[in-house]
């Protein structure tokens, strides 16, 4: 008697084990796979295939959108992800990875810099420059639009003059703000 | 079943004048076959029933103690065992909170993080989009180190993956079960800090889970999200301690977001929200 209650036991324990649903048997995002010779499950597609978005992207980069407020919030976010580790904040390329050793970019604020244009910087986005890779795959179309658009905007900052200032914004500065 | 060892056993016990045996029925087994061995009361007890007038039936075979001892016994190990499991489910050895696991590359959030300022989304790029953050391809930790540390021996397998075009074979540190269907995407729009769940990476040399990721967590939030609401375009800011220290600047904040994206937290912990 008391050796069935103890098996009962021991089963009951075992099953705590087998969580089943758990591990399930499907394929979560980069899960290992033995179905493919690479050993992954998140195939790339194969070479030629056309993006559903191929089209909408071709256009959105061929395309320069109207300047807004909201392009340059959007665009000095992604800046400040994508481009700032580089570039710094201002774009005079001290950025901390410059700082430890990688190739010191060029300053946004220079006189070839400044004739070059939003669509200079959506190409160097785009294809990379030289030692920087292309950000292609992780800035879309738009997106680097919104970049050049606030790069544009940070090089008129550096040459600002008082007068372009609001009356509010030139006591702020008087005090020491930014 | 009764060895005839013990019964010899009580049979010296009833011989005792002080024992308390009332009227037991043995089961002998000798050579495979039974036999009942009855015997009868300390005469005195009997008398003192008898006088009573009513004679004592048999209900307890006499291993009903045993029996009970052992029961009681049995109940109280399981109800330990049963306090040692609860305990251990919540440990950091069953949650794997707080363990480094052996990865390829010593990867530092604490470098890159902290010490270089780069955004989570330089890395982990469709966290704002997708359910899954994003396990950055090898050409992306290349952005830098097609430059930096190019002859390291620490990188020489992120080398390899580029130059064999193999992925680099990341341990996942965090992870929620299959049957939750956690999507970073909608948490990150809605200003659920990275932090809230991955705790201070930017304070990590090795990557670790800061969090049990048990439902308990998630429910906690799901309940009453509006103290865990911050700006969507801060989500990746890991310090928020002056935003906790100045927190009645921002009481409103969360409430009102709440009411501006249209959560109802009555809602949010309906079991399909996270589990189909
Ligand atoms: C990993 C560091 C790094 C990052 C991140 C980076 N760059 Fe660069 N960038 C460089 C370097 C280095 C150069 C100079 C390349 C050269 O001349 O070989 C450069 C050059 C440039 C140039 C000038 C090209 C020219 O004609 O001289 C532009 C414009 C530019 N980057 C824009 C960007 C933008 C926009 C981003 C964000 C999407 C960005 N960069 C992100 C390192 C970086």
């Amino acid at each position: 008697m008391m050796r069935r209650y103890l098996t009962m036991l021991f089963a009951l324990l075992a099953l705590s084990a087998c969580d089943e649903m758990n591990q399930q048997p499907r394929y979560d995002s980069y899960e290992e796979s033995p179905l493919f010779r690479d050993g992954k499950s998140l195939q790339s597609a194969p070479p030629g295939t056309v993006s559903r978005n191929a089209r909408a992207d071709a256009e959105a980069l061929l395309n320069r959108p109207p300047m807004t407020s909201a392009l340059l919030e959007r665009g000095r976010e992604r800046f400040e992800i994508y481009c700032r580790p580089c570039h710094d904040a201002s774009g005079y390329g001290n950025g901390t990875v410059p700082a430890r050793g990688f190739p010191k970019p060029p300053s946004f604020h220079s006189a070839r810099l400044r004739l070059a244009g939003p669509a200079y910087f959506v190409s160097v986005i785009t294809d990379g420059h030289g030692v920087m890779y292309s950000y292609a795959d992780r800035v879309a179309p738009a997106d680097r639009w919104a970049i050049a658009a606030y790069i544009l905007a940070l090089q008129r900052s550096q040459s600002a003059t008082l007068d372009a200032l609001t009356a509010a914004e030139r006591q702020k500065l008087a005090k020491g703000g930014s | 079943m009764f060895q005839p060892a013990q019964v010899r056993l009580s049979q010296k016990c009833w011989n005792n004048s002080e024992a308390r045996l009332l009227e037991a029925e043995f089961r002998v087994c000798a050579g495979g076959a039974f036999a009942r061995v009855r015997f009868s009361s300390h005469p005195h007890e009997k008398e003192h029933f008898r006088a009573k007038g009513r004679d004592v039936p048999q209900i307890f075979t006499a291993s009903a103690d045993t029996r009970l001892r052992a029961v009681l016994a049995l109940l109280a190990l399981m109800l330990i065992a049963a306090l040692a499991f609860l305990k251990y489910q919540d440990s950091a050895y069953a949650t794997l909170r707080d363990w480094v696991r052996h990865q390829p590359v010593p990867f530092s959030h604490e470098h890159h993080v902290g010490g270089l300022g780069i955004d989570c989304r330089y890395c982990h790029t469709s966290v704002e989009e997708d359910a899954s953050a994003g396990l950055p391809p090898t050409h992306i930790c290349m952005t830098c180190h097609s430059q930096l540390w190019t002859s390291a021996p620490m990188l020489a397998p992120v080398r390899q993956s580029l130059a064999e075009g193999n992925p680099l074979e990341w341990q996942r540190v965090a992870r929620v079960p299959d049957y939750v269907y956690f999507n970073h995407s909608i948490h990150i729009q809605r200003g659920v800090a990275c932090v809230e769940c991955h705790g201070r990476v930017d304070k990590m040399p090795l990557m670790k889970r800061a969090k049990a990721f048990q439902m308990q967590f998630c429910l906690d939030c799901h309940r009453d999200p509006a103290p865990n609401l911050r700006p969507p375009d801060q989500v990746t800011r890991m310090d928020w301690s002056s935003w906790k220290q100045n927190s009645s600047e921002h009481e409103d904040y969360g409430r009102l977001m709440v009411k501006a994206y249209g959560i109802q937290p009555s809602k949010l912990d309906d079991c399909s929200i996270c589990h189909r």
